[in-house]
This record gives structure tokens, sequence and C-alpha cells, in this order.
């Protein structure tokens, strides 16, 4: 156990120093202004600072170290040289309000990789904003109703969103206002047509998709799920998370969508930073290109220049323009694997998740039959039923073999779900690793159940009691000391 | 093909396929139309490490061969950052994780994100920190949207000293749900105007957001709006720049309920505008209400000290379209450079670094008070930055730039009113030097 | 699994027991058992009216969140603020200390859409979920 920083503070040790020339606070504050209390932040020097995060890191698991077959997350290689670009201080510098003639070569960067997101997509303009695929999805829902309401339309209330669909997509749509429509999946995990002609009046706004699907099939029936859409008034919003396995193969724009949300932390190699952060930007169609969030991007002689002349926008999704370093990531990693290189990305990611899949299913149940993209999912219903071994005890076991646990019970239809996504920067040397570690652990669900139940042995702390930090929440280190688990093992 | 970033090998390519069971790999594709299939990449080919690099430093050389001494501030800020934050963030086991969901596989990543929820509420006086939000204006407009929940009211007033970014985007994100954003005038020294506060003040408000230090640069004494607002059933929130709050009383000792705001100036780049830092804090009646991550202390199976995720029941992955809010990915790793910044800097720093902003603006502002045609808006106490007016300011900028200088924010494009108006930023890195000649330099074109 | 005699039930595994003009609601031993450890729960508040199979509140164990319905319309009167300090009262006691809210009836007619103890077994048997 690492104590807390707070626990290493000491009065009179000190890291960052700043000479402030014999000045104090109350020369330039009346009393009234000033700070009453203290602020407790810690006092620790930077040996032991550095020592102290540099041991932290030591406890996480990361790309750089394991192998994550998170399904849905795409969690490919970091490339080191989008961080080589990102941390030249000719660019780090740049304050978002110096005169844009100065900013030209990020503006540049800015307006290429919109041109880049286009190409890839199929779609006719983008926004650059968003910080992440939430925010885009939300800039997205914003749109569809901006639509709506300048057509005079004022029905379009509703959001169909199929049931395997990622959280973020209903919780946009309902942050937004509009209803949410559930539909049902087949067994494959595709929309069931019928379900969604029913379902589809004139009430729908949108449907929220993505493709292929989050059982990693793909959704044949796209451009007739598009033409009842379109027949019906309504417009049809994309969720790119899975967007690897699509590179050069097909367009969203192609299927049939309006809205289209990419996550550059995802497909585009902008590393996920134990959380964030990433980017979220969104393209569109002709007919909804005069709601896109402002600024736009314009070229003027030799220049690129903000454009605040959307007719319809949607208004500021956040301040500035975007997540501006994460922009430029993407960028230096399209035009490092350029065009043959994009569409290898796509193949490699499908071939790796076919071999996965061929080789597990010997020893785990598919939740689908016959080829998967970029991701697959395996069913452990009959492990839970036979042996009481859930998806997520899997995982826990696997962090014992070296890898992360892959995405388990989601999507929400395959109780026991487990989404296994390789991605396209894994050698087959480790692949096969991991299947080896996934027989393992088979033959210790019949053999040895107890000690996938309860893992992981190997990890710094074992299973964390996550109900009784739901029960008695304690949250920040400088409350107010009530019953708190925190009371008895803050002391070491 | 062959590439840097993709391990497999063409003999990997068709072992691999073979094992699947298929000859190539078109037939793994089969079931996609063929009519989608028909479009061609228009992407330039790749570019080896050394080439790119190449062609990054012809355009940064044609564009960027010239340093300007920055003045610029209204919501970014350049300030010290010192090199074991950059160091220590870029650490491999910090960067290219994953969000925590595992929680023994990331006690790492998740004890600073403990550390920095109580820093962030220790910093604010507040009781209870999210992990963080994308930036200081989506964390205000979910903040309030927060405070519309909770109180079950309709409106939210915003002062219209708060940079006017926030209260836009805080507009775009209530639009959804026909909630109404209203803003309260100020007077001609930047102060919140009370009159139209109190008229203004109905029982339909659920929110009064006003910031400090302002987007002015004022410092203002805001007791009596806290006072008020509470009287009349609605939450305050206060909107601050951390970095001063080492030096200048905290949201929680005015009285706020919920606080957010930009972590930038807390050790983070300025990049361009992003990424940031939003930083949301609220108090412990609100604490179900927060959206956003937020990690706990626990015990494991053995009694050990652990953190985890937890409170999820709220977020977008189990409550779906009942979440509070959708946000999933985060700016976890800036919250991170935020944490190290702010132990580094630790509880003499943080007041150190609050009293070299204040002594550098107010330094300024004293000298550029006695130049001819530059006129000082902003009066009241100051933490870094303050609004004149020059005559000619378009132009007076240009020549300024010539000179070397980025002279200061035009506020015209959020007050259009101001068409003199200019926001004039100096941090604890501009040196004395820096500021007597830019002061010598605004004399010489003003003349 | 426990099914006391004495109350009504609800498809959505609430129990109900009339106490004259009101009525007394908690879950049923099989709900707390199919959610598992609660962590949380949001009460409705007090005077706040309520429809018969529409939402009242809802229960949160670490992975899940889930409605609680309201068994019969009428207006919240009474609300157990001992299981909002406690909520695992609602796994250990579901019956008598984890009981949640009371409701002031409005149409007495709505108890007898009730399933008794008997018919609630039968439910449960078959598989009929929520």
């Amino acid at each position: 156990m690492e104590k807390l920083i707070f626990e290493k503070s000491k009065a009179g040790k000190r890291a960052a120093i700043f000479d402030v020339k014999g000045h104090r606070a109350d020369e330039f504050l009346s009393a009234d202004l000033m700070r009453q209390e203290v602020a407790k932040l810690p006092e620790v020097s930077e040996p032991e600072i550095v020592r102290h995060f540099v041991r932290l890191s030591q406890k996480n698991f990361c790309v750089d170290t394991n192998f994550y077959p998170l399904g849905s997350c795409t969690m490919k290689y970091n490339p080191k040289i989008n961080d080589f670009v990102t941390r030249d201080e000719r660019l780090a510098t740049i304050h978002p309000y110096q005169p844009i003639e100065t900013a030209q070569v990020i503006m540049q960067m800015l307006y290429d990789l919109e041109q880049y997101l286009c190409s890839v997509t199929g779609m006719k303009r983008f926004t650059l904003q968003p910080a992440a695929g939430a925010h885009g999805e939300l800039a997205g829902m914003m749109m569809v109703k901006a639509y709506f309401e300048n057509k005079g339309d004022k029905k379009r209330k509703k959001v169909i969103v199929p049931d395997g669909s990622h959280g973020t997509n209903p919780a946009s749509a309902a942050e937004y206002g509009f209803e949410v429509v559930q539909i049902p999946s087949n067994e494959r995990g595709i929309v069931n047509l019928q379900a969604l002609k029913e379902a589809v009046n004139e009430e729908t706004a949108c449907i929220m998709l993505t493709n292929p699907n989050t059982l990693g099939v793909f959704e044949e029936d796209i451009q007739e799920i598009a033409s009842i859409m379109h027949k019906a008034g309504a417009l049809l919003y994309y969720d790119g998370a899975n967007m690897n396995a699509l590179l050069g193969l097909v367009r969203p724009s192609d299927m049939g969508f309006d809205i289209v949300h990419l996550n550059l932390h995802k497909t585009f190699s902008v590393p996920h930073g134990g959380g964030g952060p990433g980017a979220g930007p969104v393209g569109v169609s002709e007919r909804l290109v005069e709601y896109l969030p402002v600024p736009l991007l314009k070229s003027i002689g030799d220049q690129i220049v903000f454009d605040w002349n959307v007719k319809h926008s949607i208004g500021r999704l956040k301040s500035f323009y975007g997540q501006a370093a994460a922009l430029i990531r993407a960028w230096v990693y399209i035009r490092c694997l350029g065009r043959s290189g994009l569409k290898q990305v796509s193949e490699d990611a499908i071939i790796n998740a076919n071999y996965l899949k061929k080789k597990l299913e010997k020893y785990y149940l598919p939740a689908t039959k016959g080829y998967c993209m970029h991701e697959f999912v395996l069913d452990l219903a009959k492990e839970a039923k036979d042996r009481n071994i859930h998806a997520i005890d899997l995982g826990k076991r696997l962090l014992d073999f070296g890898f992360h646990a892959p995405t388990v019970h989601f999507p929400l239809i395959i109780r026991e779900a487990v989404m296994i996504e390789p991605t396209e920067s894994e050698s087959k040397e480790t692949l096969d690793e991991f299947v080896e570690a996934m027989i393992a652990i088979a033959e210790e669900i019949n053999n040895n159940p107890e000690i996938v139940r309860t893992a992981p042995h190997t990890m710094t702390v074992k299973r964390c009691d996550d109900v009784l930090a739901a029960r008695k929440p304690d949250l920040n280190y400088f409350a107010e000391k009530q019953a708190k688990p925190s009371e008895s093992i803050t002391a070491s | 093909m062959n590439h840097s970033f993709l391990p497999l090998t063409d003999e990997d390519r068709k072992e691999m396929l073979g094992t699947i069971g298929v000859r190539e790999f078109d037939q793994l594709v089969g079931n996609i139309p063929k009519n989608l299939r028909q479009f061609d990449l228009k992407i330039p080919e790749s570019l080896t490490e050394l080439d790119l690099i190449q062609e990054i430093e012809s355009r940064l050389k044609t564009s960027h061969s010239r340093k300007h001494v920055s003045f610029l501030g209204a919501g970014a800020y350049d300030h010290f950052i010192p090199s074991i934050v950059p160091f220590l963030a870029f650490r491999s086991e910090f960067y290219t994780s994953y969000t925590p969901y595992q929680a023994e596989a990331s006690q790492g990543v998740l004890q600073t994100i403990y550390e920095y929820q109580s820093l962030i509420c220790e910093l604010t006086g507040m009781d209870v920190s999210n992990a963080s939000h994308y930036d200081g204006a989506t964390a205000t407009a979910e903040g309030v949207m927060a405070a519309i929940n909770h109180t079950g009211r309709n409106k939210a007033l915003f002062a219209r000293s708060v940079h006017p970014d926030y209260r836009d985007v805080t507009k775009t994100y209530l639009r959804g749900r026909d909630h109404e954003v209203e803003e309260v005038s100020c007077d001609g020294e930047g102060k919140v105007d009370r009159g139209d506060f109190a008229a203004k003040l109905t029982q339909e408000v659920a929110v009064v957001v006003v910031q400090t230090p302002n987007f002015f640069g004022l410092l203002e004494n805001i007791s009596d709006i806290a006072q008020v607002a509470h009287a009349n059933g609605s939450l305050l929130m206060v909107v601050a720049n951390p970095l001063s709050l080492g030096v200048c009383k905290a949201p929680g000792e005015w009285g706020a309920d919920l606080s957010a705001g930009e972590g930038q100036p807390l050790g983070l780049p300025q990049f361009f505008g992003g990424p940031y830092l939003g930083y949301l804090t609220v108090k412990k009646p609100l604490m179900r209400k927060i959206p956003g991550r937020l990690c706990g202390i626990t015990k494991d199976t053995e009694g050990v000290r652990s953190f985890v995720l937890t409170l999820q029941a709220r977020e977008q992955h189990i409550r779906r379209e009942k979440a509070s809010s959708n946000i999933c990915t985060n700016q976890a790793l800036c919250a991170l450079m935020a944490t190290i910044y702010m132990t580094s800097l630790g509880k003499v720093g943080i007041q150190e670094v609050g009293v070299a902003n204040m002594a550098k603006s107010n330094q300024l502002r004293k000298e550029l008070s006695s130049v001819k045609g530059v006129e000082i808006i902003t009066k009241g106490p100051i933490f870094n930055e303050f609004l004149v007016r020059i005559k000619s300011r378009d132009s007076f900028v240009k020549k300024m730039e010539e000179n070397g200088y980025f002279a200061g924010v035009p506020v015209d494009r959020w007050y259009p009113e101001e068409t003199e108006g200019l926001l004039i930023c100096a941090t604890e890195k501009r040196t004395d030097e820096e500021i007597k000649q830019f002061v010598s330099s605004v004399k010489a074109v003003l003349k | 699994m426990n099914i006391p005699a004495d109350l009504k039930y609800t498809k959505s595994h609430e129990w109900a027991k009339v106490e004259g003009e009101s009525v007394r609601v908690g879950l049923s031993d099989y709900a707390q058992h199919e959610i598992s450890d609660v962590v949380y729960v949001e009460l409705p508040s007090i005077g706040q009216a309520v429809e018969a199979g529409k939402g009242a509140g809802v229960v949160e164990s670490v992975k899940a969140a889930f409605n609680i319905y309201a068994p019969v319309s009428g207006s919240v009167v009474e609300i157990n603020d001992a299981v909002a300090e406690d909520p695992s009262l609602v796994n250990q006691d579901p019956y008598g200390k984890g009981w949640l809210f009371s409701i002031k009836v409005t149409s007495q007619a709505e108890l007898s859409s009730l399933m008794d103890g008997a018919q609630y077994e039968v439910q449960i048997k078959s598989g009929a979920m929520e």
C-alpha cells in the first residue's frame, strides 16, 4: 500500500519555490477578499514527490506494458512520434487568442485533419470541437433537435437506440431532452427490422447506431435501415466507436448516416491517459452543415481562419476550439500511416479478431457464428450456470496472466458477455500467448473454479470492496471525518 | 504492407488466414454489400518518421520564426510548469493506461484521482469533486444542470462578468430541456449590478453564477450575493481560477454550493486551447447529483486500503438514459498533471504563486496608468489581469505585435460595445525587465 | 424465499402492507436477492404524488439501478430515513427495518389488483420477471 501524498506531508518541506521579492498578499488584497483558512496542500520535497508518483505508476497496467483486449475501446499502440510533435514548445506555447496569422501551423494541421476525417467517413464537414465521443453525441443530438425545429417539425421527440448500444447513446439523447425508445436486436446483435418499422413514426427524430454493432457483426441491412429512417423523415446517427473495423473499407456516409462522431482516442491512437483526454469530432452530411457548432475552419487566401458564420449553428460546445493537442496527434498518426497504412489497420484488426475467435471457439462459446469484424463476444452463460463463474471473474483472472481484462458484461443484451478487441497493433505472438492464457483459465473453470472466482491474486491488491465504497463514500481526504472506512485503514 | 505500427508480417497474415480457414482477407468481409466498397480513400501516402519530422520542421520554420512576449489571458494563461509535471505525467503507466474500471490493475491511477479530488476540494473549500470535466465552460454547464435537477427550478442567472463563453456553452447545453439562462449586468467597474440582480432573482432561479476573479480580472466581495441567493432558495455557483485560491477567498468560504472553473493554470500548457481541465466541486448535499467519475477509498478482501471508482450507478454505463450526465472519457491525464502541480507547489508555493501574480499585474497596471492613451478600466483588486481602453486599439495591437508583443486580448468579440477594450495579463512569468520594456514600447506606440 | 402471507405484491417485486388509509411499501426478499448489495436508495419526497405502476424512487447496487414502482396511487406521507443512512437494511430486513415509504391511498380499488403471497410465489417460480 502506498501512503497518500497527504500522509507524506511535513511542515517545512518544499518543491516548487517562487521568489516573491518580499511582497505579501495584504499589499494587494483587503481582508474581506483574502483566503481565511490556509489551503492545506501537502508539503513534500521534490525527490519524495517523484518517488511517490513513480511508485504509483508501477501499480498500473498500461498499453505500453500489457495487452488490453478491451472490446469497444480500441486500445492500440500510441505512437511516440505523436507526443514528440506535440511536446514541441513552438506548438505547446501557442495561446488560443494569439493573432491567427501567428498560429498558422496548427490551423493548417487542423484544416488538414478535417479533410482527412471527411475522406475516411465520406461526410461533408467536420467540427473538431467535441472533447470526447459522448460530447460529440451530445452535439449530434443538439443538431438533430435544431434541424427539426428549423423545419417547423415539433413532433420529433424520440430517439431510437438498439438494446446493445453503448450507454452514452441513450444518456446523450436523454440529456438533451429526447425520449429514448429501445428496440431489440436478434441473436446476432443485428437490429430487428420488424421492430424498427413498428417503432418508427412521425415522432422519431433519429436512430443511434454503430456498425459493426456491439457484437462485432456488420449490420448488412444498414442501407435498408437508412431507407426506413429517411422515408419516415428521420435521421441516422453513427457512433464511431467501432470505426477501427472500417478504415478504407466502408464509409458511414455511403451507409446512409447523417451524423458521425469519431473517437480519436480509439481509432486514431490518441492515448487514453487513464481516462482522457480524448477527442470526439463530429461529421455531418450536407443537410446538417449549417447546424454545426461554431467555430468551423475556412481557407482564405493562404491563411486558415475561424468561421463564425454558421447559419443555424447550435452554438458553442466548449471554450476555445477543441482538444488541440489530441487533434494534432491524430494528424501525425494519419500522416504516418497514410492511405495504404490506414487500410491495413482495419484489415489487420479484422484478421487478428477472427484469428482469436477461431482459436478460442473450442473453449468458449462465441455469441455469434461466422466471421466477425474487429471484435467479437464470448458468452459465458454456461460457465455461470454450471460453475458460478461470471464474465467479471474471467476478466480478473486474466490480470494474473498479465493481460488486462476484456470488456465484460457489455453489451447488456448478453448477461455474461466477454467482448474481445485485439486491434491491429498486437503481434501474432501476443495473441498466441493470450490464447494460451484463456485455455489455461478454461481448464481452471472446470477443475479449480475457486481460483478464478477469487481472482486476481497477483495484483497489488485483491478484489476491492465496491459495495463499501458506495455505501460509505470517502471521496476527499480533507472531508469531515465521520465513520468512514478510511479511519481504520488510513494510518499505515 | 509493412509499417512500423503494424506487427503482422505477410507470413503472419497468410498463416492466420489459414487458421481462420480462408485464402484471402476479402472472404472475411464478404457479407458487406459490394456497393459500399466502391470508393477511394483520399489521404496522402504514408510518411516515414524522418520525413514527417522534416515536414513539420519546415512548416514551423516559415511560420514560427519569431517569439513574442505574451500578455494574453482571458481564460488561458502562461504560467510556469515545474519540470516534474511532464516528466511524471508522460510515464507510460499513466499516459497509456485505460480508465480504471479494473481497480486491482489500476491502483496507481485511482490513487492519483483520489488525491486530485482531495486537493481540488481543499483548494476550492468544497466537499466533493469529480474526477475532471472537459474544461471550465462544460464543467460550469453541467454544474448548472445539476443545480437545476437538485432544486427543481428552471433558470440560471449568470453575471455578465462571468466569462461569456461559459454562459454560451451553458445556454447550448440547457436548450435541450428548455431551461433558461439570464444575464445580470455589471456596473462601470465590472462589479455585479446589485439592483439588476435583485430584480432578476425570482423563484424560478435554481442557481446564481458569479466568477472571481471575474472576466475583467476583478476580485469582488460577493458575500451579499451569497446571502440574497440563499434567502431566495437559489444555489450559488462560484466560478474561480484555482491558481488564485492560495491567497484569494475560496468559493466554499464565500458560501458556494457549487464551484467550477478552468484548471489549465495548474500546470497545463496553453496549447492553442486544449486539452484543458474542467473542475467541478460541490458541497455534500449535492454529492449524488454531481456528474462524472468519482474515486473512493475502500478495502480489499484482505483489509488493505485500496481505491475504486464509486457511485457509478449515477453514470451513463449503468443509468443510461437516466444518468446525471453522459460523460464517459474525461480529462484524466490533465487532472494528473494538476495533481502533480498542486503537490509540487504545496501549502506555501500556492500562496507564493498567488502573490507573484498579483505583484506583477499590479506593477504593470501601475506603470500603464501613467501612460497617456491608456485608460485603466479595472481599478479594484486584481489577480493577474485587468481591462484597459485604448483608442485605435486594433492598430495599437498590430504595432505592438511588430515590436514583439502580444499586448492583450481585444474583448469586443464578447462585449461588442467594448471596441477599445483590451484585457492585459501579467503572470509570474513576466519578468520585471519584460514589463519595463513592454511599457516603454506602449509609450512609444501611443506617442 | 420469504414471502409473508399478510402482504400484497406487485409484478415488479414491491410489497404493500395496508395500514388503515395508508399503504407501506418495500422490496420483496426476491428483489433484494436479485439486486444483491444495495448501496443507495433514492426515496420520493414527502408530499410527492405517485401513480400505480409508475416509478417513485430508485434503488442502486454497485452495478445497476432499478426503479421502485408505486403499487398504488396516492401521495407519500412517510419515508424511511434509516434506509437512506444504511441501505443494507433493504438486504438484511426487507419486510421490517428495510421498508421504504408510505402512501396515503387515493383509490382503495387499486389494492385488489395486487397479488397475494401465493400468486406472487407462482409468478416468481414461472420466471415472469421485471
